[in-house]
C-alpha cells in the first residue's frame, strides 16, 4: 500500500468520520447527563436531513441564491431540535426519568416508531436529495482525485468546532459546569440550587440539535429514504458504546478509528466495509468493558 | 345441539363446494398484490400500487374480466417474510382470492412460490427478478409474467459489448443482497465467456442502503477502469451516481447502469450523458414502438397526472400481471365452453398464452417463465424533459438471450458462443 492511497484513504475515512460524530456526539451527550440512552436520536437525524432538504428546495425554487441553502441546514436543525426535542423532553421525558431503563428505552424506541411513520407520511418514500451546497464549495485535487471540498474540508472542520465548542462550553462557562454538576450528582446539585430540569431539557435539546445537524449536514451528500434513521442509531450506538457512553472526546477518538477503518477496508478488503464499526466496538468492549474511555461505574445503592 | 351443528358445518362444506362444481360466474374477481409499501424498495412498490388501482378501475369500468369486477388486496412486503407468509395465506384461504401477484423481492418469491403451490392458487411473479426458482423447479400454479436475471443482465451486457468492444477493465459496484450478487454472477461469467482478456479491478458490495459511497469513489478515481457496472436501484443508485458525477468518475469511465430506468427522472441532470442505460425489459414512458399508440400515450399522461413522474418499470410489470390475468381468463373461458373456468383451470391455460401491455408482446413458455424482449439504450439530454432520456435503443429478441425450457442460466452461460452479439437487434434514435 503506497503513501497516496493512505492518504487517500485518511480522507474518505475523515470525512466520513465528521458526520459520525456529529450524531454520535448528540447521542452520548444526553446519555452522559439524563442517562437515558435515546433511540428517537436516529428520528431527529432523518427529520434534520428531510426538513433541511425542503427548506434548501423551496429556497432555490422561491429563486434565492443557492448559498442560502447553508444557512438553511442549520435553521433546519436547530428548529427540530428545539421544537421536536423540546417536546419530548418537556411531555414525555421528564414523566419517566426515575423509571426503569428499560421503560426509558422502550419509550423512545416508540417515538423513534412514530417519527419513522410521520416522515413517511410528509415525504413519502421517493429518495430525496439537495446537492447545492456540495456542487457551491467546488472539489479540490489531491494526488490526481478529486474530492469534494464539501466532505473534506466543511463537515471535518464543522466536526472540530462542535468538539471543542462542546469542550470549552462544559469545562469553561458556567452552565457548563452546571450540567456537569447534574451529571455528577442531581440531588446534591438540586441542593445547592441548580434547576436540574432545566438543566436536563437544555441537554437534550442540544443532543437532539446535534443529531439534526448531523443529517441536515449529511444531506447534501446522500439521499434521503426510509429507513435512514434506523441505520444513523445503530452506527451512532456503536460509537457511542466503543468510547463509552457519555464520552465526547471518546465519541470523536470512535468515530475517527470507525471512519478510518473502514476506508482502509473498501481499499485492503472491501468484503469487511459492512462489518468494522462492529468489529471495532467488540474488540474494544472484550478488552474494556465500559468503553475506550469509559470508567466503571459504582453502582448507587 | 350436536345435528345441528353438524348440519351446519355440512351446510357450510357444501356451500365451499358449490362453485367449483357449478363454476358460475363470481359477484367478483380477487386480486392478492404484494408490493412494498414501507422500506427502501417502496421506491418501486408504491408506482406499482398506485398502477395496479389505475388498472383495475380501468377494467371495472369496461365491465370487468370477462364481465366480472375486479378487487384488490394489497399485502406490504416491507413488513417482514413471516408477515408476508401469514398474510398470503389468509388471503388465499379466508378472503378467497383467485390469483395472487407476488412479488417484487427474489427473496419473497422463494418462500411464495412453493406455498403458492401448496394452496393451489395461481401466483403471478410479477416483478421479482431471479431465474432460479424457475429453472430448479416445476410449477404448476407459479408463473412469471415477465423476464428473469438472465435476459435483463446479458442485454446490458451485449449492448455494451456491441457500443465499445475495446475496453479491458471494469469493475463492480453491486449492492450487498441477492441481486446484486446475482446479477454480477450472470455478467461477469458471461463476460469471461465472451471477451477473457477483461480484468475485473475491483468488486465492491457496499451495504444495502449505504448513505455513503466516497470511498468506492475516490478507489474508483484511481484505479480508472475503462467500464463501472452498477445494478444497483433507489436511492442507493443515485446516492452512487451522484458523487460519482460531482468528483468526475463519468470523464474517466464508460457507466453501465441496467436499472437506471428507474431513477432517470429523479437524477435530473446529475446523470450525464452517455450512459447505458436499463430497465428490465422493455419498458420506457417514451418506448419507440409504443409511443404512436394512443392508449399508450394516454396512460403515460394519466400516470404522470396522478402521481406527478412518468412510469417506471415497477407499473410496465404490474400492466403485464393484469394484461396477462385478462388474457389467460379469456383463453380459459372459451376452453371451458364459455363457462367461467375454475382455478386448475386458468392455470392450465397460461403456458402458452401471449398478452401485450404496455411493451412488446410476452409469451409465457411451458415452464411458466415468461419471454420479454430487452431494452437498453444511451442517455442524451433533450430540451423536452428536465431529466436524461434514452438515445440509440437497442431492443433485444429475449428468446435469443436466455436458456430454452429446461436449461439452466449457468450452463447456458457457459455455453455461450461469440456469435451471440450478432443476434438481430431493433435499433431506434430517441425521437419526441
Amino acid at each position: 500500500m503506497s503513501f497516496d492511497t493512505i492518504v487517500l484513504a485518511v480522507c474518505d475515512g475523515v470525512a466520513y468520520a465528521s458526520l459520525v460524530f456529529l450524531v454520535a456526539v448528540g447521542l452520548t451527550f444526553i446519555f452522559g447527563v439524563l442517562g437515558v440512552l435515546n433511540i428517537a436520536h436516529g428520528s431527529f437525524y432523518a427529520l434534520g436531513a428531510y426538513t433541511a432538504v425542503s427548506a434548501g428546495i423551496f429556497l432555490t425554487k422561491a429563486g434565492f441564491s443557492p448559498w442560502l441553502t447553508f444557512p438553511a441546514l442549520f435553521v433546519a436543525a436547530i428548529f427540530i431540535g428545539a421544537v421536536l426535542g423540546g417536546l419530548m423532553e418537556k411531555l414525555l421525558l421528564q414523566r419517566i426519568y426515575d423509571k426503569e431503563q428499560v421503560l426509558q428505552i422502550l419509550v423512545t424506541f416508540a417515538i423513534f416508531m412514530i417519527l419513522e411513520n410521520v416522515q413517511r407520511l410528509i415525504w413519502g418514500v421517493q429518495p430525496y436529495f439537495m446537492s447545492e451546497p456540495l456542487q457551491l464549495l467546488g472539489n479540490i485535487s489531491l494526488f490526481g482525485i478529486s474530492y469534494t471540498a464539501y466532505q473534506t474540508l466543511f463537515l471535518p472542520a464543522l466536526a472540530v468546532i462542535v468538539l471543542l465548542g462542546l469542550r470549552y462550553f462544559l469545562r469553561h462557562t458556567a452552565a457548563g459546569a452546571q450540567i456537569l454538576a447534574v451529571t455528577e450528582d442531581r440531588e446534591a446539585a438540586s441542593a445547592i440550587g441548580i434547576d436540574a430540569q432545566k438543566v436536563y431539557f437544555v441537554t437534550f435539546i442540544a443532543g437532539a440539535t446535534l443529531a439534526a445537524l448531523g443529517g441536515a449536514l449529511a444531506a447534501p451528500t446522500t439521499s434521503l429514504m426510509p429507513g435512514m434513521g434506523a441505520e444513523m442509531i445503530v452506527l451512532s450506538f456503536a460509537v457511542a458504546a466503543t468510547a463509552g457512553l457519555g464520552q465526547i472526546e471518546g465519541a470523536a477518538v470512535a468515530a475517527l478509528m470507525i471512519g478510518l477503518g473502514r476506508s482502509l477496508a473498501v481499499y485492503l478488503a472491501p468484503e469487511f466495509e459492512v462489518l468494522v464499526p462492529y468489529i471495532l466496538m467488540v474488540g474494544v468492549l472484550i478488552f474494556r468493558p465500559s468503553g475506550l474511555f469509559g470508567a466503571p461505574q459504582l453502582r448507587k445503592i | 345441539m350436536m345435528l345441528r351443528r353438524l348440519a351446519a358445518a355440512a351446510g357450510l362444506s357444501l356451500l365451499g363446494l358449490f362453485p367449483a362444481l357449478a363454476q358460475e360466474k363470481p359477484a367478483e374477481l380477487r386480486i392478492g398484490i404484494t408490493t412494498y409499501t414501507s422500506g427502501a424498495a417502496s421506491v418501486f412498490g408504491i408506482p406499482a400500487r398506485d398502477a395496479a388501482e389505475m388498472f383495475a378501475s380501468e377494467i371495472n369500468a369496461r365491465g370487468g374480466v370477462q364481465g366480472v369486477p375486479v378487487k384488490l388486496f394489497f399485502v406490504d412486503e416491507g413488513a417482514g417474510i413471516e408477515t408476508l407468509m401469514t398474510e398470503y395465506r389468509r388471503l388465499v384461504q379466508d378472503q378467497k382470492v383467485d390469483v395472487m401477484f407476488a412479488s417484487i423481492s427474489s427473496g419473497v418469491c422463494n418462500k411464495i412460490a412453493p406455498l403458492a403451490e401448496d394452496l393451489k392458487v395461481v401466483n403471478f411473479m410479477w416483478d421479482c427478478g431471479t431465474q432460479r426458482i424457475l429453472e430448479d423447479d416445476k410449477y404448476n400454479y407459479v408463473f412469471r409474467t415477465q423476464a428473469n436475471a438472465t435476459p435483463e443482465v446479458m442485454a446490458p451486457l451485449l449492448y455494451l459489448l456491441k457500443v465499445k468492444p475495446d475496453f479491458k477493465t471494469i469493475a463492480v459496484v453491486n449492492q450487498d443482497y441477492a441481486w446484486g450478487r446475482d446479477s454480477w454472477a450472470i455478467f461477469s461469467q458471461a463476460l469471461k465467456v465472451l471477451k477473457p482478456d477483461v480484468k475485473v479491478v475491483a468488486e465492491f458490495f457496499p451495504k444495502f442502503g449505504a448513505a455513503d459511497f466516497s470511498t468506492e469513489v475516490s478507489r474508483l478515481l484511481a484505479l480508472k477502469p475503462d467500464v463501472i457496472l452498477s445494478t444497483s436501484w433507489g436511492g442507493d443508485l443515485d446516492t452512487f451516481v451522484r458523487q460519482a458525477n460531482q468528483r468526475g468518475l463519468f470523464k474517466s469511465s464508460q457507466f453501465v447502469l441496467p436499472l437506471a430506468e428507474s431513477s432517470l427522472q429523479r437524477l435530473g441532470n446529475d446523470l450525464p450523458e452517455g450512459v447505458i442505460v436499463g430497465g428490465r425489459g422493455d419498458h420506457y414512458f417514451l418506448h419507440p414502438e409504443r409511443i404512436g399508440d394512443a392508449k399508450f400515450r394516454t396512460f403515460m399522461d394519466a400516470f404522470k397526472q396522478k402521481t406527478g413522474a412518468y412510469p417506471i418499470y415497477p407499473v410496465f410489470h404490474m400492466a403485464q400481471a393484469f394484461s396477462a390475468l385478462e388474457a389467460v381468463y379469456a383463453k380459459a373461458v372459451t376452453a371451458n365452453g364459455g363457462k367461467w373456468p375454475s382455478h386448475e383451470q386458468v392455470a392450465k391455460a397460461m403456458p402458452g398464452l401471449t398478452f401485450q401491455a404496455l411493451g412488446r408482446p410476452i409469451e409465457i413458455r411451458a415452464d411458466g417463465q415468461g419471454i420479454e424482449d430487452q431494452l437498453v439504450g444511451t442517455t442524451i439530454r433533450t430540451p423536452k424533459y428536465n431529466f436524461d432520456v434514452l438515445d440509440n435503443m437497442m431492443i433485444f429478441p429475449a428468446s435469443k438471450i436466455m436458456p430454452a425450457v429446461g436449461e439452466k442460466s449457468e450452463a447456458w452461460i457457459s455455453g455461450l458462443k461469440p456469435d451471440i452479439l450478432n443476434i438481430k437487434v431493433d435499433t431506434f434514435k430517441h425521437a419526441d
